[in-house]
């Protein structure tokens, strides 16, 4: 099994979660979140104060899949949250270990 | 609080014993007996009232003047604590929202206890007397005058509407320290502040005999007599330009440099949390400006009309004129730009309101917006104080600049409407030098009273109880090490 997360554009997300459920995947967490990559923050200008703001606000998903659906998600998440335009963010992908459906105690691929 | 108690005893006796003092120690300048300009408020002045034979008011201009008190108290809650609010950072919202509603009940109350006494009774040339402590005597049949002969409104109705100016003047003057300031200081500070500076400005600007009182020139110079200092002067300020703007900016810049600058400014982001609800703030201003600016006319009259058009039109050109400057000068139009704008002309227009014409409006908002863009850019850079939401750069250039224009545009040669001779009953001869001259001994005395009375109060209260709350409790946020409770729950 596979552990997907993905950072992306925050107007990106309802097409992403689209994508996603077409291929199958059966449930994601979503996160509201800041922070910095290439695309560097901006500066905001209040009356006479100028501040730079550092982090920008991008949505974090997390997905657990089974090995085999990694590449058709990883093409599923770069298609549906490209823009072209730096900034359009990251998917980190990782091994997991074990899945656990609290309800009924299914455990591994059973559980996703 | 032992200290804060002991404090507010101490003010209690310097405030009553004030028109005493006052007397004692600043030499009464030769009065000028000017032919009673129409200033902003007309003194109830309860002697002539009384004399005349039962002047009964008119209902039109109760309903207006009390209606314009409620939207006086409108600007001040939610307004101006919505447009201050959203400026601070999300921790000290609540800190700032329960400063200006605390400081408004707060000068309610202390303005009938005593506040309306020493401010609109007959006394010297800065402070009337405590005749009318605890409002004693003024009844529903009481009557005050207006800036007509033979019209009257009901006392009471006159009573509000001036204590709603003294409780949003007081207000106002939280922004400059916001994020940092002890809440007992500056409910202390503000009592000592209200009782020896809001109270002889405004006796000073508005206390006169009223229009009654002006029968023929002798009596007119006996009457002009008994007016406040710089209406003697020939001081116009239609609702407040130095009493309430100017007054309040000095004592928030004096409060900035006192209490420092807030703890990692320059290196933390200190970025207003909501612009949204600043844009309330500012709109709910601008609409309860109607009643402070048009009201203060204190007839429902075609001179309110023309304040109300002016409070209109000059705000909607500082609001534009803000607009363009920053958009040229920074590259984007902003919404905070464009709020600051609006406050910026409600300020400039506000000692003008009822003096000028439409055009003269225009002129001055245009202005307003443009100097007071500079006033919290290069003037704040100057002037080096962390007056964290730029009470001075707003309302103490925008209040200066109001009056001094006020001095030009009130010219009838400029559609103003010139100064009204109420001896020989016509609008008198016009120099505008001389006017000029009278507005600026108001914004002098103004400037140095107010920021006199500040030092010394800031000092007081720095002494018996602390400006400044611990740093880690800023760093925290005051909602909740000052409060108790915090704005949002994410």
């Amino acid at each position: 099994m596979k552990f997907v997360t993905a950072i992306i554009k925050p107007f990106k997300l309802d097409e992403v979660r689209e994508a996603l459920s077409a291929i199958g995947v059966q449930g994601v967490t979503v996160t509201e979140v800041k922070g910095f990559g290439r695309q560097k923050g901006h500066t905001e200008l209040y009356r006479g104060a100028e501040y730079v703001v550092d982090f920008l606000p991008k949505v974090k998903i997390e997905a657990a899949i089974r090995s085999d659906q990694v590449e058709q998600v990883i093409e599923a998440i770069e298609k549906s949250a490209s823009t072209g335009k730096i900034g359009d963010g990251k998917i980190f992908v990782f091994d997991l270990e074990q899945v656990v459906r609290i309800r009924t105690g299914e455990t591994g691929t059973d559980a996703l | 609080m032992k200290h804060v108690f002991a404090l507010l005893a101490l003010v209690g006796a310097v405030a009553f014993g004030a028109p005493a003092w006052a007397e004692e120690t600043v030499a009464a300048p030769a009065a000028t007996a000017t032919a009673a300009a129409p200033a902003a408020a007309a003194a109830a002045a309860p002697a002539e009232a009384a004399a005349a034979p039962a002047l009964v008011p008119n209902k039109g201009d109760n309903a207006w003047v009390m209606m314009s008190a409620a939207l006086v108290i409108l600007m001040s809650i939610p307004g101006l604590a919505l447009f201050y609010g959203g400026l601070v950072r999300s921790k000290n919202m609540l800190s700032v929202l329960m400063q200006v509603f605390t400081v408004f009940s707060l000068i309610s109350v202390l303005w009938v206890v005593y506040g309306y006494s020493a401010a609109f009774t007959e006394g010297n040339q800065f402070f009337g007397v405590l005749d009318k402590l605890f409002l004693k005597g003024v009844t529903v049949e009481s009557v005050g005058a207006t800036f007509s002969k033979g019209v009257v409104i009901s006392e009471l109705a006159f009573v509000i509407f001036q204590g709603a100016f003294a409780a949003i003047t007081c207000g106002l003057i939280v922004g400059a320290f916001a994020e940092r300031a002890r809440f007992a200081a500056i409910l202390v500070f503000m009592v000592i502040w209200f009782t020896l500076s809001y109270i002889p400005m405004a006796h000073m600007v508005w206390y006169w005999a009223g229009p009654d009182a002006y029968i023929d020139a002798a009596a007119g110079e006996a009457a002009g007599k008994t007016a406040g200092f710089l209406f003697q002067k020939g001081a116009l300020d239609f609702a407040g330009g130095t009493v309430v703007h100017i007054n309040a900016a000095m004592a928030g810049l004096v409060g900035a440099y006192m209490i420092g600058k807030r703890t990692g400014l320059g290196n933390v982001a200190m970025a207003p949390h909501s612009l949204t609800f600043t844009m309330i703030g500012a709109s709910l201003l601008w609409f309860g400006w109607f009643g402070f600016n048009a009201g203060s006319a204190l007839e429902a009259s075609g001179g309110a009309a023309l304040a109300m058009v002016n409070t209109w039109v000059a705000t909607a050109c500082a609001t534009l004129s803000w607009m363009f400057a920053e958009w040229m000068i920074k590259g984007k139009p902003s919404m905070l730009g464009a709020a600051s704008g609006a406050v910026a002309g409600l300020v400039a227009i506000t000692p003008a309101a009822g003096f000028v014409g439409v055009m003269g409006a225009m002129v001055i908002g245009l202005l307003a917006g443009i100097i007071c863009l500079w006033g919290v850019n290069g003037l704040k850079k100057l002037l080096g104080a962390d007056d964290s939401l730029d009470v001075f750069g707003i309302h103490g250039v925008g209040g200066i600049l109001g009056a001094i224009l006020t001095g030009v545009f009130v010219d009838p040669a400029l559609g103003g409407t010139g100064v009204y001779d109420y001896v020989a009953n016509k609008v008198g001869d016009f120099d505008m030098a001389t006017q000029v001259i009278a507005q600026l001994w108001g914004v002098g005395t103004v400037i140095v009273w107010s920021g006199v009375v500040s030092l010394v109060a800031f000092k007081l209260v720095d002494i018996v109880i602390g400006l400044r709350v611990p740093e880690d409790e800023e760093r925290e946020g005051l909602d909740v090490t000052s409060h108790g409770e915090t704005a949002y729950h994410h």
